[in-house]
């Protein structure tokens, strides 16, 4: 395994915080979206893959009775990749699914959000757009399940 | 002696080509494409993620495809594929108390927080044909209703609270899950290796026990204390770093099925439970292995086991439909050997049946 010693992952803490919820949108990215950052992003870093982009399984797992202990429910396939930049940023990705390319993009931007020049970059021309999407999808579809709702309401019997 | 016999290939070759012709069907029929299975048969998509034990759904469309829409086929592929795949690791347990709710209802309370929310059901339709469907009339957005984002808290943790039902399951201290795909299976079984059985089980013969226990047949009196369906996060911890990492979310559908009651002398009465969770929108399926669940912890319950349905071995042996149809299946594949040799030995047996049938007409006219 490629064991980072990036600051980011060395300090933890908050770093570590900012970095996980960075690689949860990536692992979100849709393969056109990300492929369209990457597209559009400007002065591309030289890529070096050092392990994948591989699929493979993982084993989810339940709790019985929802909050009890562990027990295996079935498997989902899930892909990864690792990279290295010119500058020797190295970065992962893991995404639930089969397309390699958006793994192998995604861990190229978390090896980019590692660089502090090039953070705020990645934070606003990636992170962010894919962030105000799935909370679109998520709203939209909160907002649906909402109007499912059911009312009750008492019938009045008799005339009083 | 075994004799090896060949033949066939042509034929079998030439099979082979008839099924795809067949599988194309009509070729001024347009090609059904996998987005299309993904998004519109939706819940045979999640019966074969289910039951292939294997959550990708468009790998489960291409399945349903080259199946011709025979759904125990499809995920008999989906098995095999899973077969071609390292395993990467077990993800942290998912969280349903989490869940981004697509559908939450209870059958026990009716003002419980966060409502009761109908979502996307065929419940209440009138189960009349739609000829509309035939044609592609466009449909309408659904409704959307701006509601504040409250909590939908578990009906067994409200029950909980009083000591009125039973925990959530635990194992025996540092028990760690049993896993199916790694392990034979070895009788008897602890609970959490029978809900990954039944989470793969066979929704037909798993429903078929369900509605037994209904019947009488291990009566439980249960009632739906909560299905649950919508999105939680799936989180896998990996070497290379030092936090868990979101791989994204997963659809799934839970039940919490409320039984009657269970108390000894040193503890009050209180309900017991049976637990259903399982890959994508699928209550019926949820609700069946709930019950099965809650049957099969007659032991554990100090019950009497008097039914197929709290029968563990018989149960869980025969839930995986995979195993059930290759074992069915294989019946109809050339056993002429055997046959044969079935042949030579009938033969034998109606020879002597036929000699003592004369020897005895002998012994008769002998003493007469």
């Amino acid at each position: 395994m490629i064991k980072e010693n990036t600051q980011s992952t060395q300090t933890g803490g908050a770093p570590d915080l900012q970095r996980k919820a960075a690689m949860a949108l990536l692992a979100q990215a849709t393969a056109q979206e990300i492929a369209a950052f990457w597209a559009e992003w400007s002065d591309k870093p030289d890529v070096e893959t050092l392990r994948g982009p591989e699929t493979g399984l993982v084993m989810l797992r339940g709790r019985i009775g929802g909050g009890g202990a562990p027990f295996n429910l079935g498997e989902a396939t899930v892909t990864r990749a690792t990279v290295r930049l010119g500058n020797g940023s190295v970065g992962h990705a893991y995404a639930l699914g089969r397309h390699r390319e958006k793994v192998r993009l995604a861990a190229v931007f978390d090896a980019l959000w590692q660089r502090p020049e090039c953070r705020q970059d990645v934070q606003q021309g990636v992170l962010e757009p894919i962030a105000n999407r799935l909370k679109q999808e998520q709203e939209a579809t909160r907002a649906e399940t909402a109007a499912t709702k059911v009312d009750f309401f008492t019938m009045v019997r008799g005339d009083d | 002696m075994y004799v090896a016999v060949k033949g066939g290939e042509a034929a079998i070759r030439n099979a082979h080509k008839l099924l795809a012709d067949r599988r194309r069907g009509d070729r001024d029929v347009a090609s059904i494409q996998l987005d299309q299975i993904v998004e519109q048969m939706s819940l045979a998509v999640d019966r074969v993620m289910a039951e292939g034990s294997l959550y990708d759904p468009e790998l489960a469309a291409l399945a349903i495809k080259q199946a011709r829409g025979d759904l125990i086929e499809a995920i008999f592929l989906v098995r095999a594929y899973r077969t071609t795949l390292a395993r990467f690791g077990y993800t942290k347990s998912l969280e349903t108390a989490q869940m981004r709710i697509e559908r939450r209802i209870s059958a026990t309370f009716k003002d419980l927080p966060g409502g009761q929310l109908l979502g996307p059901t065929f419940d209440y339709t009138h189960r009349l044909l739609d000829p509309e469907l035939a044609d592609d009339t466009p449909i309408e957005a659904p409704e959307q209703r701006d509601e504040p984002d409250v909590p939908t808290p578990r009906v067994t943790d409200i029950l909980g609270h009083g000591g009125m039902i039973e925990e959530d399951g635990e194992l025996p201290e540092g028990a760690v899950a049993g896993d199916l795909t790694r392990e034979p299976l070895t009788f008897p079984l602890e609970r959490d290796l029978r809900l990954q059985a039944l989470a793969r089980g066979d929704e037909g013969f798993l429903l078929g026990l369900a509605y037994s226990t209904q019947r009488g047949y291990a009566r439980s009196h249960p009632f739906v204390g909560e299905i649950r369906i919508g999105e939680v996060e799936v989180e896998l911890e990996v070497a290379e770093l030092d936090f868990p990492l979101t791989l994204g979310s997963i659809r799934v559908t839970e039940c919490q099925m409320v039984n009657q009651f269970k108390g000894s002398s040193k503890q009050p009465p209180q309900f017991t439970r049976g637990y259903g969770l399982v890959f994508g929108q699928s209550e019926r399926k949820a609700m069946s292995m709930s019950l099965c669940d809650r049957a099969l912890r007659a032991r554990e319950l100090g019950e009497d086991i008097t039914a197929t349905a709290q029968d563990e071995e018989f149960v869980i042996s025969h839930s995986d439909n995979v195993q059930s149809t290759g074992f069915v299946e294989h019946l109809k594949l050339p056993h002429y050997v055997d046959f044969q040799a079935e042949l030579d030995l009938i033969r034998r047996m109606r020879a002597e049946h036929e000699r003592n049938r004369l020897e005895g007409e002998e012994t008769k006219e002998a003493a007469e």
